[in-house]
């Protein structure tokens, strides 16, 4: 069923940009959000809340900058397959102590290293462009320089495809014994370890693997933008990355997608309609799904699918 | 013959309570070893030692000739231990199969994120042991809603699907009305008995602990103060009168 | 000797006062009512937009002192009108859920305040430093300081004072720390949580809103200003341990100190400083200074 579902936002997302052309690139932004929120789904999972998974958006976008920039690499999938792994490397080693700690311990360590990197990436202004950022050129895809027209529709393309790639491989993550583990550390960590597994080392493997989705989600960005910043590591964007999470729904691997469509389209509307409240509206969408929709958009299609197969 | 679990002079203080007072004993493959004693004597402390939870300030346990002492519960269940416990430990939000299958992928390795968790495999072994313990009917049912008895088959069962040699059962019969009681324990002593399974279980109700038990174990003050087969044990004056209170 | 030191500990010091009145107002309202507030920044916000327009408008009139006053005003207006109505609402409906949940209820609020801080107050930056000038300067050992780091030191001892002494003396904190230590218990034997918890949780903005009146004359108020500051208390509030006063005190100093340390001696990393410290402590103490946490018993 949830294939179905992938296939479903696969094809609107094709052809949404097609119909109206602007909306291309705030499809391109929301993959890259909804990856990183993908990664977010997964650890909230097993209970535990990163509200610093900005760090690794930051590090797979500046990865981009810098192997454009220091290393001399240009092609659209070496960045973006550098950047995941980079980041994911990142995650693995943070992750080593990361895992020990539990629900709001976890999550202040997680805030205080993405601050921490925000502040770095801040302050070495002559390694990492200080508040100004890094500019990010337009990459060659499979050798080839395209004007900036024809790059964007690879680019959404390309987004597509990693989304669905995505958002099948973790599917499978998440229904195989090492996925469901997740979950059982949310429900009785302590009934785990006396099935014999490891909880540290599940969470491990799962805080890297989601730290590359984020990586690779920051890497898409940095590149559509053509320009990455400090701000892409700060607590906000960390918040708004656990808010589309929650938001789409951690039921299923669509809802990290749906929750981020929906903050960009917001996000994008809102901007010309009524500038100044678009925080606000996210905010207030965010309580009401809190309160009336737990388990997020994500599982209000699923109920109502549910309904029209089986009405009862 | 050479005994399963050997735990020497085990030690260990809280906050003042001296709650493992030099436990020494041994058990012998294929027994079962009833533990009794009252309440705040250190039966569940001793489980807590043996199987890693907590660690002792003195003392060993040694299973199949290895020493335990040091390691945590996930190791100690690799190496054929598994444990059911006072309170149901189940995984909220998930049918009885799901548990159990979890339980049966831990076993084979938890290492895989790639082949489904429901695999048939999986799913056969599962249900296999579901079976065994009269949980088939409720192999779908969430195990947040299970009546007490069977919440507690269903821990059993999932310390089952680890295909452990010792398995160190609390108080399975706690909360089971009496009229389940023997029933339960049918089940549970047959499984053992045919799997060829030690087991070790704390018990309260004297006429389980007579019915099934091998061997008696009496604790009292963080010991065993006393040990013997069921009717030389639980006829002894000083023992009911001390351990038990009727005098 | 001392006297060297005198600038960096007074400076150290009237820093360690701004941050610990938001971070203790944060740790007071998770120890009772056992939410991480992310809106608590805003607070401290609107404590200091207020307190800039209220000391304007008096300058205005002509009654500079009155400015002085705009610092106590503010924060109390600001309790009296978000205290009570948030904590009814929003707050009520989260009470029993998950954490995670709660922790994302706060943001959700914080994001509405946000986008209402900008309409009520615009996006250009405000700024009045009349009550810091009004104070003056005091000249101690050949070093001239300002009177109002003093005033902030005096305050904050002022108020941590009042908090422990409410907390342990009146029946107000008597009753708080009953709920504290158990809520069903405490409801029981009659103690009126439901309105303990608005209590403490208007305490809490108060505070929030206070150190932000209080910070108003010494910086630029601009949006962000909120988003900055809750990053900082939950920093400290975490070095402190959640939920322990003592904590956040011990924690406020440490911070205060290490970040003008920085600026003395390494002022282009002093915003990184409370972040390190913060990692630090957690890798050595996972539950900050005094928190703790028990075994589940099994």
């Amino acid at each position: 069923m949830v294939v179905r579902y992938i296939v479903i936002l696969a094809v609107v997302a094709a052809l949404l940009p097609i119909a109206v052309p602007w909306l291309g690139f705030v499809f391109t932004l929301a993959v890259g959000i909804g990856l990183a929120a993908l990664g977010v789904a997964m650890l909230l999972r097993s209970g535990l809340i990163s509200i610093g998974h900005a760090l690794y958006f930051a590090v797979g976008a500046y990865a981009v900058a810098f192997l454009m920039r220091d290393a001399g690499v240009h092609d659209l999938l070496v960045l973006f397959a550098g950047a995941t792994i980079i980041t994911a490397a990142v995650g693995f080693l943070v992750g080593a102590f990361m895992v020990r700690y539990r629900a709001i311990f976890f999550a202040m360590l997680n805030l205080a290293i993405s601050m921490v990197f925000f502040t770095l990436l801040s302050k070495l202004y002559y390694v990492t462009g200080g508040t100004d950022g890094l500019a990010v050129a337009t990459p060659t895809v499979l050798g080839m320089q395209l004007s900036r027209g024809a790059f964007d529709v690879v680019m959404q393309n390309a987004a597509l495809i990693l989304m669905v790639a995505a958002a099948l491989l973790i599917d499978r993550y998440l229904k195989s014994p090492l996925g469901e583990a997740l979950g059982a550390i949310h429900t009785n960590e302590v009934r785990l370890e006396y099935l014999g597994v490891s909880a540290r080392g599940v969470i491990w493997a799962a805080y890297t693997v989601s730290a590359g989705l984020a990586g690779l989600g920051g890497a898409i960005t940095a590149v559509a933008i053509g320009h990455v910043v400090p701000e892409l590591s700060y607590w906000t964007v960390s918040g708004q990355l656990v808010l589309v999470a929650v938001l789409g729904g951690i039921g299923g691997v669509p809802g990290a997608f749906i929750g981020a469509f929906f903050l960009e389209l917001v996000r994008t509307f809102a901007v010309g309609i009524a500038g100044e409240v678009w925080n606000a509206i996210i905010g207030i969408s965010l309580l009401i799904v809190i309160f009336f929709l737990p388990e997020g958009l994500y599982g209000l299609i699923q109920r109502l699918e549910r309904r029209r197969t089986n009405p009862k | 013959m050479n005994p399963i679990l050997a735990v020497r002079d085990l030690r260990i203080t809280f906050g003042g309570v001296v709650a493992a007072n030099g436990i020494e004993l041994d058990i012998y493959p294929h027994e079962l070893v009833a533990v009794i004693g009252p309440n705040g004597s250190g039966k569940t402390t001793f489980l807590n030692l043996c199987t890693g939870y907590i660690h002792p300030a003195s003392g060993s346990v040694t299973f199949e000739g290895k020493p335990i002492t040091e390691l945590p519960p996930r190791t100690i269940t690799r190496r054929g231990i598994a444990r059911a416990f006072q309170i149901p430990q189940l995984f909220a939000g998930h049918s009885v199969l799901e548990c159990v299958m979890l339980a049966v992928a831990a076993r084979h390795g938890i290492w895989d994120a790639w082949r489904p968790l429901a695999r048939r495999g999986y799913r056969h072994e599962a249900h296999e042991i579901l079976d065994l313990l009269t949980l088939g009917a409720v192999a779908d049912r969430l195990t947040a809603i299970l009546p007490e008895g069977l919440r507690k088959l269903a821990d059993i069962a999932i310390a089952m699907a680890l295909k452990p040699r010792l398995l160190l059962l609390d108080e399975p019969t706690s909360g089971v009305s009496t009229a389940e009681k023997i029933p339960l324990m049918d089940t549970i002593v047959g499984v053992l008995r045919a799997e060829k399974i030690t087991a070790l279980f704390v018990e309260h109700d004297m006429d389980v602990v007579e019915r099934y038990a091998d061997r008696v174990l009496v604790w009292d003050s963080g010991r065993v103060a006393a040990a013997g087969r069921p009717h030389e044990v639980l006829h002894s004056a000083d023992v009911l009168e001390r351990i038990i209170g009727v005098g | 000797m001392i006297a060297n030191y005198l600038p960096l500990i007074v400076d150290g010091l009237a820093d360690a006062a701004l941050i610990f009145f938001v971070a203790v107002g944060l740790t007071l309202v998770f120890s009772v009512v056992r939410i991480l507030n992310v809106a608590h920044g805003s607070f401290y916000a609107f404590g200091a937009y207020l307190s800039v327009v209220i000391g304007t408008i008096f300058a205005g009139r002509g009654w500079p002192l009155l400015s002085l006053t705009a610092l106590v005003i503010s924060p109390l207006l600001v309790a009296l009108a978000f205290g009570p109505l948030i904590e009814r609402t929003l707050l009520r409906w989260t009470y029993g859920r998950p954490e995670a949940l709660q922790i994302l209820v706060t943001f959700g609020l914080f994001l509405v305040l946000e986008d209402l801080q900008k309409l009520v107050f615009g996006v250009q930056p405000y700024s009045q430093d009349l009550p810091m000038q009004l104070l003056g300067t005091s000249r101690i050992g050949g070093i001239v300081y300002l009177n109002y780091q003093l005033l902030l030191i005096v305050l904050a001892l002022v108020v941590g004072v009042s908090l422990r002494l409410l907390l342990k003396k009146s029946r107000i904190g008597k009753s708080i720390s009953a709920v504290v230590a158990d809520e069903e218990l405490a409801r029981t034997i009659g103690i009126d949580a439901p309105r303990v918890f608005m209590l403490a949780f208007s305490v809490g903005v108060f505070l929030a809103a206070l150190g932000g009146a209080l910070a108003s004359p010494t910086i630029g108020v601009a949006p962000g200003l909120g988003a900055e500051i809750i990053v900082l208390a939950f920093a400290v509030a975490a070095i402190g341990g959640l939920g322990q006063i003592e904590g956040a005190v011990l924690a406020s100093i440490l911070i205060g100190f290490t970040r003008v340390a920085a600026i003395y001696f390494a002022p282009e990393f002093q915003p990184v400083v409370p972040y390190l410290v913060m990692v630090a402590v957690l890798i050595v103490r996972p539950y900050g200074l005094f928190g703790s946490i028990g075994l589940r018993r099994i």
